[in-house]
């Protein structure tokens, strides 16, 4: 039992965003945990506007999870409200809002509970713009959602939709890796002005424990960075799913493979150019995600991929995924792509 | 007729902390002399016209249907239940009870894991609704359903295994706290999402009424739909009350009202906080009763269940009741009136009926007392039980995604894919 409870291989060193070459990155600030650069975004996203709105089930004393502790008290009950049950009626109110110029926050508690409003997501808010010749818009609506395992979350408080929503065209995806990429992340896209899906990994919620500057600030979207150079193989993931290739990647220097790490950050859309010249100088790429193989958005990466870069390849992508089950329970340990199942993957691309 | 359960009166003092700060929306109004909650209601449906008025006085006399039931059990001293019946009652609630208080033991001792959500306090809408069905009648629940499979008949060592995730649980460990099914018991699953269990049921109810009326088997199942208030406010819900009613389904539509949705209270929550009401918006009978009184539990059940198997459709029973722990194991339960606790906590259900068996001289205090330690020791040994069982082998994640294992699960050499050493490359090859 003790295995299944001890994800123990996340609960050290996760990827904190100082590993980028980003201004940001050198700043220093408050040490702070997912929820609370989140929470920190969130108050310096409705004081900038006073036409933003936070509102989702439970967000008035804080949230499941934290991330709207405050807000309430000091936006008062107009603008940081509860609603009901219904997802598909929470994201519809709030393509209502957005389509009326306002910036609509909404939370859905758990990413797994999005399905309802996927239809208003993709139906509505993706095709808004573009139905009506640019007369209305919903850019300010940005939806947010814990997605990810998280050790003991069983079939419904651990999935990763991403995948869904980035055969979208009309919304933008992104997922941050650390405390200080969400805020920066979540600011630029509360103000894009395209509706946008955040997804922040549930794992880190209190486990990613980062410096975070206490200003606004923001991250460009569909920027990809990164995170750590080598020359024999690219890594592309994002989210929580980085902490778990970054050690992959310590190991596999250890046997001499240097290994080129990339945060997508922003999923849809994504920053080929970067992940193109990163493959082109290694000749190899893996890809890992959480979500389960088939149809994963690895699939979308190794095709644009071997389109681009097709004869600067030395080995065929490597896709190192959830399985294609639903998310377990007690097998978690087994169906997650681990460290091990990743530098298997490292290595055996690399010796194709 | 004089019961130890007189209606309580508990109006308007439910703490509305949001009314003043939340302009936005209305404040909340009471009808001013309502007992909002502990009151039971007639079952018989009126005439279409009068199905859009509210019954005016809340204070009405005995149920009709109360008093109907009463005259076919002929008992002189006009007791709702018998000894024998007494007893099932109270065995049942004490066996929620107790293994409810197990798991949060089990819990904090890391013996399981997840999201556990707790029955403790509604014990009386489990046993007063599903003691009258049958084994082929089927319950669906939600995430809170270790009490409603108990109740149905699943054996505590199965739930028990299942909470563990061992092999010997009612779904082989795959399924944990929130999603209980048995076949043999036709339980047809807790549902984490809510409101997802409803159509489901709806589905179910359909079954059993074609094959009473199409291939005419003599089947008189009823379906059994428990959910809570936030529910109440998802458009499934409401979908299935159209369908049930369109189609004169044999289901009952439970919810088990408890006030709070997490940390949102079901009256800043609902436009209209009386759900009973919205039976009749959609043709079929809305029912309001004390949750926290198995008694009448049981007899508003025993009306809904006979109208639904003698086929003349659903009913909507809303049960006011209340539960004592957070929503789940990990919920610090901060937001919650300790007031409004105590008030219900002074409705215990199991203590109540204690009292009354007592007072109606149909148990005695040392019958109780054996019964209690009887389940005490049932329940202790479903913990050692599922405590030495196996963990299910790894070859089990890969069945019962699709029907055929070997499109899946079975790798050409014949063996389980998981089986095969090239199992941690995790590679594209599964």
């Amino acid at each position: 039992m003790a295995a299944l409870l001890g994800r123990s291989c996340r609960r050290f060193g996760f990827l904190s965003s100082g590993h980028g070459a980003r201004s940001v990155s050198t700043e220093t600030g408050k040490s702070l945990n997912l929820y609370s650069a989140i929470n920190q975004a969130l108050h310096i996203a409705l004081d900038s506007d006073p036409r933003s709105y936070v509102f989702g089930e439970d967000v008035g004393f804080g949230g499941v999870f934290r991330c709207t502790t405050g807000l309430a008290e000091r936006f008062g009950k107009n603008r940081v409200f509860n609603t009901p049950l219904c997802e598909q009626g929470i994201v519809g109110f709030g393509i209502g809002l957005a389509a009326m110029g306002n910036r609509a926050i909404v939370e859905i508690q758990f990413a797994d509970y999005i399905y309802p409003a996927f239809d208003q997501i993709v139906n509505e808010a993706a095709k808004f713009r573009y139905r009506s010749g640019n007369q209305f818009n919903c850019g300010g609506l940005t939806i947010r959602a814990p997605y990810g395992a998280v050790g003991h979350g069983g079939h419904y408080h651990s999935q990763s939709p991403e995948a869904f929503f980035c055969h979208v065209p009309g919304i933008k995806v992104v997922i941050p890796r650390s405390p200080r990429e969400a805020k920066g992340l979540l600011l630029s896209s509360i103000r894009d002005p395209n509706p946008v899906v955040f997804f922040e990994p549930k794992w880190l919620y209190r486990q990613a424990v980062e410096e975070v500057p206490e200003h606004d600030y923001m991250i460009p979207l569909s920027e990809a960075e990164v995170i750590r150079e080598g020359n024999d193989i690219t890594l592309v993931g994002w989210g929580a799913q980085l902490t778990i290739m970054e050690q992959a990647c310590l190991d596999a220097e250890k046997e001499g493979i240097s290994c080129e790490l990339i945060d997508l950050k922003t999923l849809l859309p994504w920053d080929k150019e970067t992940v193109e010249a990163s493959v082109k100088k290694t000749g190899r790429l893996l890809i890992s995600h959480e979500a389960p193989i088939t149809g994963g958005f690895g699939a979308e990466i190794s095709a644009t991929i071997l389109e681009r870069c097709f004869l600067k390849l030395e080995a065929p992508v490597s896709r190192v995924c959830g399985l294609d089950t639903p998310f377990p329970l007690v097998f978690e340990p087994f169906y997650m792509p681990t460290k091990n199942k990743i530098l298997d993957a490292i290595k055996s691309t690399v010796n194709y | 007729m004089a019961t130890a359960f007189a209606p309580t009166k508990l109006t308007a003092t439910l703490p509305l902390h949001g009314s003043q700060e939340n302009r936005l929306l209305p404040p909340i109004r009471l009808a001013p002399h309502s007992s909002f909650l502990g009151s039971t209601r007639s079952l018989t449906l009126p005439s279409s016209r009068r199905l859009n008025h509210a019954h005016a006085s809340r204070r009405s006399p005995p149920v009709v249907a109360v008093q109907e039931v009463v005259k076919e059990k002929k008992s002189t001293n006009s007791l709702l239940i018998t000894k024998e019946e007494g007893l099932v009652l109270y065995e049942d609630m004490i066996l929620g009870r107790s293994f409810e208080d197990m798991c949060a033991q089990m819990y904090y001792r890391g013996k399981m894991f997840g999201f556990v959500h707790l029955y403790n306090g509604q014990e009386a809408v489990s046993t007063g609704f599903i003691k009258l069905l049958t084994k082929s009648d089927s319950v669906v629940s939600t995430y809170r359903d270790h009490v409603h499979a108990l109740s149905k008949g699943v054996s505590a060592r199965a739930v028990m295994s299942e909470l563990f995730g061992k092999v010997t649980g009612c779904c082989r460990g795959q399924g944990g706290s929130m999603h209980m099914f048995s076949k043999e018991h036709n339980m047809l699953g807790g549902f984490a999402f809510i409101g997802e269990g409803i159509p489901v049921a709806t589905g179910a109810a359909f079954s059993s009424k074609y094959r009473r009326e199409v291939l005419k088997q003599n089947c008189e199942d009823v379906t059994v739909a428990f959910f809570g208030d936030g529910t109440c406010n998802n458009g499934q819900f409401y979908e299935c009350l159209n369908m049930a009613a369109l189609y004169k389904l044999p289901i009952i539509f439970v919810v088990e009202n408890n006030l709070w949705a997490i940390g949102m209270s079901h009256l800043r929550a609902t436009s209209d906080p009386e759900i009973w009401k919205k039976g009749p918006a959609f043709g079929m009978p809305g029912v309001h009763v004390d949750g926290m009184d198995v008694l009448k539990v049981r007899e508003v059940a025993k009306e809904a269940v006979t109208r639904a198997r003698r086929g003349e459709g659903p009913t909507l029973v809303e049960c006011e009741t209340y539960r004592f722990r957070g929503h789940s194991l990990a919920d610090p339960d901060e937001l919650r009136d300790a007031a409004e606790k105590a008030k219900y906590a002074a409705r215990d259900p199991i203590v109540a009926l204690k009292k009354y068996l007592i007072e109606n001289k149909l148990a005695k205090e040392a019958e109780l007392k054996s019964i209690e330690k009887k389940i005490d020791e049932l329940v202790e040994e479903a913990v050692e039980f599922a405590d030495a069982s196996p963990q299910p082998g790894r070859s089990q994640l890969l069945e019962n995604v699709f029907a055929d294992p070997k499109g899946f699960g079975i790798g050409p050499d014949g063996r389980y894919r998981c089986e095969d050493p090239k199992f941690t490359e995790g590679t594209a090859q599964v």
